[in-house]
């Protein structure tokens, strides 16, 4: 009880420092620079002055707190990747060469890739293609809701549902994890999924597809109610079938937005890191790069070094999305 | 298209998505049908078939000679095997090698000579023409058939004792000054991002934008040395709900600016000019006019870091102990999947309780929810 009259106390006296620092500078700075002057001139060069000023105070706790908790660490990580365990001496590439040579590395950076492949296609593939189906029918806006539902459910959330469905009874007994059951209904051997190497990968890859087609469904549902009806209309004139229409017409106005939700979806996967942590901890060869950067963080007391440089790599990885961001944002802007 | 061919098309899609939901909501279900289920049947039958009765074999002893009463010149120690439980057997027997020998209603006879008899309710008797002897009960083996039974047993049990309880509120002390903190910090930073021109505008949205895909993982190692330095250097914790708090915020503002900034940029120009034209400040506009316009943005992005930082696990596992004081619920959850992991009665209540608060949160303002999403996604093409 204790720690949330502490939280409370806490958000109060966030908010009134908040408030005390943006109405007390404001205030400040209409004193020293008061649009009055004793002459016209006078004036308005003290209203430039702190028309000037005034955005940096309106921006300053919102650019600290960026600095200090994400640009200074992005450039202090490449720095420690360089070091030794501790942070401390200079190793330079080593850290990267023994990256190179780690079995559990390979097998991580062959995991990610393979995540990669999988979960932005058919996350992207499913939300399309529920959005499409669900449009022309009644009931479509809670099937919608339904589908959407496990974007709210936290990835070891959503590990414990999948456990409990890949869950392995020995060969006799009854079985009370769902696909083991269905297997074993259509007279096959139950298995314990999440054991098998290189195919837990995928029994892992489940997980994420079902917690994100919800968002590539909402986004792509309402792109798809964007595309102008004079199109699909002018389609249909022409006597084309439903399935040229869709693919044809209608997936190709909305390119754009299937890859801002392709690319949003692999940013995703290279951050996974709950899922395999609470399914198989990087046993079974079903590591990768997130867990594995957790791991070293503390094993053995903690390798500041190896862990800063997968995460550069992680970064690295991020890079080409970032810069395309960022083009199509400023391209977008632009325009206001 | 005429009705006659797009009749079977039509029902092709119904069924289709019906199909869709199904797969989709059958794991969050079976999870809350588990939770609700008595831990024994739980443990012996799959949660589809939580409504037909489960049949289990068991083994009961019976009361000791000492129970024995005299009726009518015989020897008679009696009980039940079900013991309250409800259900039926369905058969018995007295020796482990043929523990469905007998029907219920026949009367087996023993070893010594003495004669058991169990009815289909699960009463039983064993009568004997002299005394009996010896301090242990005979064994019964039976087969008994259980009717579909659910409680709240589970519930009460990992609030109280798997530490649930605790994690909760845990949770809830991280999440929601993590939510309201940045808001404040936002909304000044993208007013000015939307509204106040000044050198070096662009390039500190571009700044933003970069900053949304930072993954979390290059933070980490700089913050904990940082915490640990400040810890040190003031003689207090690294790990606190203080600096979880900060370290949520941080994280939280690239999008918060983004989305507000978005958002307020739509706002009409007209409002602003004609509220400057009549002598109000950028303070008073921004305070008066953009701000409570603005609510539904904030709105959306509250929503969507109160998910992010009630479902974090990473954040709260390098910055925030893990004490019973301050182990949040993700947390508590994996500890629970390696310590308890055979234990599903323990994990499915466990894990309903912590995405509880996110599904309500969830169906209350989905509106928001999906409006935050549209806007908070950087527009291609």
């Amino acid at each position: 009880m204790q720690q949330m009259i502490y939280a409370v106390l806490t958000i109060v006296g966030g908010v009134l420092a908040c408030v005390a620092y943006f109405w007390g500078t404001n205030f400040i700075l209409d004193r020293i620079f008061p649009p009055k002057g004793p002459t016209a001139a006078a004036a308005s060069r003290n209203l430039r002055t702190a028309n000037a000023i005034r955005p940096w105070l309106f921006l300053a706790p919102a650019l600290f707190a960026l600095t200090i908790y994400l640009v200074y660490p992005v450039v202090e990580s490449v720095w420690l990747s360089l070091h030794d365990r501790a942070g401390q001496n200079f190793v330079g590439v080593r850290n990267y060469q023994w990256m190179v040579n780690d079995g559990e590395f390979r097998q991580s950076i062959f995991n990610n890739f393979l995540w990669l492949l999988v979960v932005p296609a058919l996350s992207t593939f499913f939300g399309l293609v529920i959005a499409a189906l669900t449009d022309r029918i009644w009931w479509g806006n809670i099937a919608k809701t339904l589908i959407f539902m496990p974007m709210a459910i936290s990835f070891v959330g959503a590990a414990v549902i999948w456990k409990f469905i890949y869950d392995y009874r020995a060969e006799g007994s009854e079985q009370i994890g769902l696909l083991n059951a269905i297997v074993v209904a259509f007279g096959g051997e139950p298995q314990a999924w999440i054991t098998l190497p290189f195919w837990n990968n995928f029994f892992l890859m489940v997980i994420l597809i079902w917690i994100q087609t919800g968002f590539a469904m909402v986004i792509l549902s309402a792109a798809l109610r964007g595309i102008p009806e004079e199109t699909i209309e002018a389609a249909v004139i022409d006597g084309a079938n439903g399935w040229q229409i869709f693919f044809k017409i209608m997936v190709p106005q909305i390119w754009g937005t299937i890859a801002v939700v392709w690319t949003t979806i692999t940013i995703l996967v290279l951050k996974v890191f709950d899922i395999v942590l609470a399914m198989t901890n990087g046993q079974w060869q079903s590591q990768v790069l997130a867990n594995l950067m957790f791991d070293w963080m503390f094993r053995g007391g903690g390798d500041f070094g190896r862990g800063a440089a997968i995460a550069v790599v992680i970064m690295v990885l991020v890079i080409p999305i970032m810069i395309w961001n960022i083009r199509n944002a400023t391209k977008e802007m632009g325009g206001r | 298209m005429s009705p006659s061919t797009r009749s079977p098309l039509t029902w092709a899609v119904h069924l289709s998505v019906l199909l869709l939901v199904l797969l989709w909501t059958l794991p969050t279900a079976g999870l809350l049908i588990s939770s609700l289920r008595d831990k024994d049947q739980l443990a012996v039958s799959g949660w589809w078939t939580a409504l037909s009765s489960s049949s289990r074999n068991a083994v009961a002893r019976a009361p000791s000679a000492e129970s024995q009463v005299e009726r009518d010149g015989k020897f008679v120690i009696s009980g039940s095997l079900l013991e309250g439980q409800g259900g039926q057997v369905s058969a018995f027997g007295f020796s482990s090698r043929e523990p469905a020998r007998f029907k219920p209603g026949e009367t087996a006879e023993l070893n010594d000579g003495d004669r058991l008899t169990v009815q289909a309710d699960g009463s039983f008797e064993i009568v004997s023409d002299t005394r009996m002897e010896g301090s242990r009960g005979q064994r019964i083996f039976f087969t008994a058939s259980t009717p579909p039974r659910f409680t709240i047993d589970n519930y009460v049990e990992v609030l109280s004792a798997a530490g649930i309880g605790q994690s909760f509120l845990n949770s809830l002390t991280v999440a929601v000054p993590s939510t309201i903190i940045p808001i404040l910090i936002a909304a000044f930073a993208a007013y000015a991002l939307a509204w106040m021109p000044f050198p070096g505008r662009a390039i500190l949205l571009a700044v933003v934008v970069g900053l949304l895909v930072v993954p979390l993982q290059m933070s980490l190692i700089p913050l904990l040395k940082l915490y640990n330095g400040v810890g040190a250097f003031f003689g207090v914790s690294a790990k606190t709900y203080f600096g979880i708090w900060l370290a949520h915020t941080g994280f939280g503002l690239p999008l918060a600016i983004y989305l507000l900034r978005n958002y307020m940029a739509g706002l009409p120009r007209e409002i602003m000019e004609s509220a400057r034209v009549d002598g109000a400040s950028d303070f008073e506009i921004f305070v008066k006019i953009v701000l409570p316009l603005s609510f539904p943005a904030l709105a959306s992005f509250a929503i969507f870091q109160f998910l992010w930082t009630w479902n974090d696990l990473l954040v709260a596992l390098v910055f925030l102990g893990a004490g019973d004081d301050e182990l949040v619920l993700t947390g508590r959850l994996v500890n629970l999947l390696g310590s308890r992991g055979g234990n599903w009665e323990i994990l499915t209540a466990s894990a309903f309780i912590t995405i509880v608060v996110p599904l309500i949160v969830f169906f209350a303002l989905q509106r928001y929810l999906v409006r935050g999403l549209l806007a908070g996604s950087v527009k291609g093409g």
